[in-house]
């Protein structure tokens, strides 16, 4: 999940929100009828589903069986001599070489802050571009914007040596502060397209009552923002679990720090043909990405929808 | 006095290494809360400072709640750059001026000539096949009874990790020699076609192919996902009076679907090739970019980091840089113009 999809993703829920409503897909679901008739649409679509889903399950079944039938044959053959294990997971967490368990953690303690800190540093300037008047606004909310366009590579080098510099090179600070930096023009960017949608007669009632911007923020904004919020916590949430660059570049090397995605990338080189163990690290690393994703996928398309709504 | 001073410089010793050397996991998690609620805490200083009385001068209110994101952009994002932009200009530990000598290596040494080969690859045929497959996956099981688990199973790829992504394809790549029992599923299914097992990752420079599957593979739920919105977006009179003239099947998916979604399509593509671009994960992941698969972002990390090539790596950067910046442009436009549709 990049940046990139992440905004575009964005414009796709919009234009479901904007068309979903109402009865008009209930309409469209008669109306469709005759689509699936032919079997061969049927079986081309079988087909994507199938080539998209059986890696994955190979890869799954793998992971179960023992190390000795994962060496003889492969996983198709599963049926034919049906022996399944736990021992690889066993082994990837808890062992001494892979100790998948304390590279979750890592992930983790990398992750959360990661979402929190630049979520919070955007919404208050989200907020500001968009209630606040004072003069160069414009020209600063461009700006902001523009830095989009600024790829990672640009500023690792630079970043590693000024972290270096200050003593915390190694530390998961490197990789909190870098991750907060590259997600603020985005998180700016959605979120104060979010907050302009809301009317701003809310904003002015609020305003003669006597609030102040904070009161507005907590009280009016914040909670319209919900929907918002979530949903760039989700993209947020799988970047930074997901990441490897960042990650190798600033936690390469450091068993304290780096996340799971760093170790498999190092297994793969260093260890390619223990499948049991990569087969097994592999899910594990993917265990928490996905849940995140399925339980959120409803939400996140729901969410949406209220907020254009309420807009 | 000496004692006091003493003190302090334990205490600064003991929170210093509470803040950057967490060892345990217990640790590590305490440090965790503690950030985030720290953070939050700063956070509330601000915004509680500003908003103390009305009387608070604006520019004050507006350092508030800007501030801490310009700073971070302007460290993190805007100084980095300037700077790899400047270091782009200098040899390998940016001791020496050298002009436009790293640009001039990344463009004419031949192993680079194969990196930037295999990049114009990667940026034309990731988007074009993500976006066909996805077009096509999303009419075919559009309003079907089984539409979203069809969709859950391909936009699946999306939600884990490339590096995920390239052990499950490389356990697919296997290899074995052919009279050995396979492991691979790629090289199984050539065996039981009476061929003979290949190194799908070794071979150029079809290796490059392989390593693109991954992407497209990834890539194709996003594509379908977005797609199939805007074709939900169609309006049902266009759908009904097409119909009506007697299109169906095929001729509606291109006199009808195709034309409605035209500009969902280019910011899928456009969206796709930026991604594709900066593509490292993969070619790190599978084959560390040897076998002459490597990539400009792969390049730029291997230059950097495992050659010390500080000039080298700026330069590479850069040109990723600015390859990505009309894509950009374009793709921001086009969405533009979805938004206005809407």
């Amino acid at each position: 999940m990049s940046a990139e999809t992440a905004r575009a993703g964005t414009v796709a829920a919009t234009v479901v929100a904007a068309t979903t409503p109402g009865s008009k897909l209930a309409r469209r679901a008669g109306l469709a009828g005759k689509k699936l008739s032919s079997p061969w649409a049927s079986l081309a679509a079988i087909i994507i589903a199938v080539v998209w889903t059986t890696p994955t399950v190979g890869l799954l079944v793998t992971s179960f069986r023992p190390e000795a039938d994962i060496r003889t044959d492969g996983w198709w053959n599963v049926l034919a001599h049906p022996t399944f294990t736990l021992d690889n997971y066993q082994q990837a967490m808890f062992g001494n070489q892979t100790n998948f368990v304390g590279y979750f953690v890592n992930s983790l303690v990398i992750t959360l802050p990661a979402v929190v800190i630049p979520i919070s540093i955007a919404l208050l300037a989200a907020y500001a571009f968009a209630w606040i008047d004072f003069r160069g606004r414009s020209l600063l909310f461009v700006a902001v914007f523009a830095l989009q366009i600024v790829p990672i590579q640009v500023t690792l080098i630079p970043l590693l040596s000024q972290y270096v510099d200050w003593g915390i090179a190694g530390s998961f600070w490197t990789v909190w502060l870098s991750h907060t930096m590259f997600a603020l023009p985005l998180a700016i960017f959605l979120l104060h397209n979010f907050m302009k949608d809301i009317p701003p007669a809310l904003i002015e009632a609020a305003r003669v009552d006597g609030a102040g911007h904070v009161q507005i923020f907590f009280r009016v904004l914040l909670p319209l923002l919900v929907p918002a919020i979530a949903s760039f916590a989700i993209f947020q949430f799988l970047w930074v679990w997901n990441d490897l660059l960042v990650a190798l570049t600033f936690a390469g090397g450091r068993p304290n720090v780096a996340p799971l995605t760093v170790r498999i990338a190092e297994m793969v080189g260093s260890r390619g043909s223990d499948w049991y163990l990569l087969s097994a690290g592999a899910f594990i690393s993917m265990v928490v990405p996905v849940i995140v994703f399925l339980s959120l996928q409803r939400y996140f398309v729901r969410g949406l929808l209220a907020g254009s709504v309420k807009g | 006095m000496d004692g006091v001073s003493k003190y302090f410089k334990w205490l600064f010793g003991v929170i210093r290494d509470f803040l950057l050397k967490a060892d345990t996991t217990g640790h590590k998690l305490v440090l965790m809360v503690v950030v985030i609620a720290l953070f939050i805490l700063v956070m509330g200083a601000i915004l509680w400072l500003v908003d103390r009385s009305s009387r608070v001068p604006r520019w004050v209110v507006i350092t508030g709640f800007l501030g801490p994101a310009v700073l971070a952009l302007t460290f993190g994002l805007v100084y980095p750059g300037l700077r790899t932009i400047y270091s782009s200009l200098f040899n390998r530990n940016g001791s020496d001026y050298v002009g436009f000598d790293n640009y001039m290596r990344a463009f004419t040494e031949p192993q680079f000539q194969i990196v930037l080969r295999n990049t114009a690859v990667w940026v034309i045929l990731v988007p074009v096949a993500s976006t066909v497959i996805g077009l096509i996956y999303a009419v075919l099981v559009d309003r079907t009874r089984f539409e979203r688990i069809a969709k859950t199973l391909v936009f699946m790829p999306m939600a884990i990790s490339m590096v995920g992504a390239s052990v499950i394809w490389k356990f697919v790549y296997e290899y074995r020699p052919t009279d050995r029992p396979q492991t691979g599923l790629l090289n199984q299914l050539l065996v039981w076609l009476g061929l003979d097992s290949r190194q799908f990752l070794l071979d150029q420079p079809q290796n490059t192919f392989f390593l693109i599957i991954v992407m497209v593979w990834i890539q194709t739920g996003f594509a379908m996902t977005v797609l199939s919105a805007s074709i939900k977006a169609i309006p049902d009179d266009i759908i009904e009076a097409a119909r009506l003239d007697g299109l169906s099947g095929v001729g509606m998916f291109r006199y009808i679907t195709v034309p409605s979604i035209r500009p969902a399509l280019v910011v899928v593509l456009t969206t796709i090739a930026m991604g594709t671009l900066k593509v490292f994960d993969i070619v790190r992941t599978m084959t560390g970019g040897n076998f002459s698969t490597s990539v400009v972002a792969n390049e730029f990390y291997t230059q950097s980091f495992r050659y010390n090539d500080k000039g080298l790596g700026a330069a590479l950067a850069v040109v990723l840089f600015v390859l990505v910046i009309p894509l950009v442009v374009y793709n921001i436009r086009q969405m533009r113009m979805v938004e206005e549709i809407r």
